[in-house]
């Protein structure tokens, strides 16, 4: 399965990564020489295997629907770019 | 004062206890050492106020005999865990500046024991690499070099700045994390212990996510015993950690009897791969020869799917990644390039801070996982994954441990390798089959190649098997008797 330039700027677009159009034909390269590397999965059967979704045998813990942590805004926003009043401050989104 | 440098950690925490040295000297001797070594780049940023501040209040515990394993103890914490108040990088640009105000599980846990944080040591950014050339604050170099030569040589990757300081006497010991061999294949570079124990055993609460399903912290140390003391200070169950093993933390020094009689070691033929210089295939087989002499019975045993290890981890780690590193989105941390709106700004941003290799695996990750490739990649993957680790449950029926090469090559050039992403990768070859596996690994410093140049033996075990793995690997240090030293090195 070939990447071409326009796949690689729609996978980018998708991952919210600006990439300039002269960087795209070497970037597809890139891709397409680890794509078809790992493209040799193909060899292995794996007809009725389950897919591995945890390193280890464990049963995810359930635990009591109740708040044990926060209440400390200026902390969650101290790392913020730009805050105002409690709030992260975005690009306008709605009009 | 400079002799305090060569102490191990073990005897460093003997004489402490003893009140022959104090915290604050020895403190003071390694911010020394790491000024005389700063030309290495361990280190992204160092804290000597907070760690003479830690040494003093050290020596007053020991004063007051209220000693912690770790008491006194200067470690360097790699920059991929969350420290409060210390800016927290994971090598990225784009978390220049961020520092936390709260503190990772296993950095708490070892705070706790009494260990005194030199500062934040140098990585691949987010923990992509093997190098360590694909930080953001600069490579890093190896103290060791080959005889003769001064061209430098990568520390490998990613815990690089951590393998380096301990490896020049510019931490006693230091923090690593390992997702498909960062642990175990700097160490191996260095003429290092580096451990990675059983997936879930130190708590990944705190640590910047890189594949959820692979990271696991890890001590890398200049001893086996040094390991033993420093894992049995970052383990424990957190509830904060989803995927935390809540079990006790063994007493993993008291596993250091010195005794492999009876058992079994397995030895995976599938780990004899092409090109494998004929070094490591001989220290390989001197390996089997010390395990042998020691008692063990070894066993030749099959692991077939393992040349699908690597290819599969460049699917699943990827894939975790670009989902972990979606929340750098200019917004709540870090870095932020300003765009005409949202979707441009978060463009800009991530287009601005994310180097080279991680906008690879980011792009790679998405593909994997967009509309239309899922089951081709992702889910094949993941099922590959449960035949991996099949691989080994099968395995265990006939043996306790497995040997096998830490790596395929001694440490290389700065300048190699970096042009060719898959080139790179292989240098993961013999750790992340374990890593996929959720298994614990060791690389033990075995020997030199032919320029003098550490390799290491890497021990694996079933999981929560990390009393066997330390018990051989304490065998197989005995027997190897590493003594190489680097060409730079604080004294």
């Amino acid at each position: 399965m070939a990447l071409d330039k326009q796949t690689v700027a729609k996978v980018a677009h998708l991952a919210r990564i600006r990439v300039e159009e002269d960087e795209l034909e070497t970037l597809a390269g890139e891709l397409n020489s680890i794509i078809g590397w790992v493209e040799q999965l193909g060899e292995v059967d794996t007809d009725g295997v389950e897919p591995m979704t945890s390193a280890v045998d464990l049963k995810l813990r359930l635990r009591e629907d109740e708040i044990t942590d926060g209440d400390y805004p200026d902390r969650v926003l101290k790392n913020g770019p730009s805050t105002e009043m409690q709030f992260y401050v975005v690009p306008k989104v709605v009009e | 004062m400079s002799d305090m440098l060569t102490l191990s950690l073990a005897e460093a925490r003997d004489k402490l206890r003893a009140k022959e040295i104090t915290a604050v000297e020895l403190t003071d001797a390694y911010l020394s050492a790491m000024e005389q070594t700063r030309d290495l780049n361990c280190y992204i940023t160092e804290t000597p106020e907070r760690a003479r501040a830690m040494a003093k209040a050290s020596d007053e515990r020991i004063a007051a005999g209220k000693a912690g394993a770790m008491e006194g103890l200067p470690i360097g914490m790699k920059d991929l865990f969350c420290t409060e108040g210390v800016q927290s990088t994971a090598g990225s640009h784009i978390l220049e500046g961020f520092t936390p105000t709260y503190e990772s599980t296993v950095s708490q846990n070892l705070w706790d024991a009494g260990a005194v944080m030199l500062g934040k040591t140098n990585l691949d950014e987010f923990a992509m690499g093997s190098s360590n050339l694909t930080s953001y604050y600069g490579g890093v170099k190896n103290p060791y070099t080959k005889q003769g030569s001064n061209q430098s040589l990568v520390p490998g990757g990613s815990s690089g700045g951590s393998a380096a300081a301990v490896a020049a006497h510019a931490a006693i010991a230091a923090t690593g994390t390992d997702t498909g061999g960062s642990i175990r294949q700097p160490a191996a570079f260095a003429g290092l212990v580096g451990f990675k124990p059983t997936y879930g055993r130190c708590s990944r609460w705190g640590i910047v996510a890189f594949a959820s399903s692979l990271d696991q912290a890890g001590p890398m140390t200049r001893t086996v015993r040094d390991s033993a003391i420093m894992l049995g200070a970052m383990a424990g169950f957190d509830k904060k950690d989803s995927t935390s093993l809540d079990m006790p933390v063994p007493d993993f020094e008291a596993a250091l009897t010195g005794d492999i009689r009876g058992m079994k070691i397995g030895i995976p033929k599938e780990y004899r791969v092409d090109n494998m210089p004929g070094e490591i295939e001989a220290l390989w087989k001197q390996g089997i020869e010390w395990m042998k002499d020691a008692g063990a019975e070894v066993v030749d045993v099959t692991l077939p799917h393992t040349k699908y290890a690597l290819p599969t981890y460049y699917i699943v780690a990827p894939a975790e990644a670009s989902s972990n590193l979606a929340r750098y989105d200019g917004v709540r941390y870090g870095l932020r390039v300003e765009g005409k709106d949202l979707n441009e700004m978060y463009e800009n941003t991530r287009a601005a801070g994310f180097g080279a290799e991680v906008r690879r695996r980011v792009l790679i990750g998405t593909y994997v996982l967009s509309a239309g490739y899922y089951d081709a990649y992702y889910l094949k993957a993941q099922k590959v994954r449960t035949k991996i680790a099949q691989d080994f449950k099968n395995a265990w029926g006939q043996c306790d441990l497995l040997l096998t090469p830490t790596t395929p090559s001694a440490a290389f050039a700065m300048d190699e390798k970096i042009d060719d992403p898959v080139a790179m990768y292989l240098n993961d070859v013999f750790t992340v089959p374990a890593s996929l596996a959720g298994l614990p690994g060791i690389s033990v410093p075995a020997g030199v190649d032919k320029d003098g140049l550490p390799l290491g033996l890497q021990l694996i075990g079933p999981a929560m098997g990390e009393e066997a793995v330390l018990r051989a690997a304490g065998v197989l240090e005995q027997a190897a008797g590493f003594s190489a030293k680097p060409a730079l090195m604080a004294a």
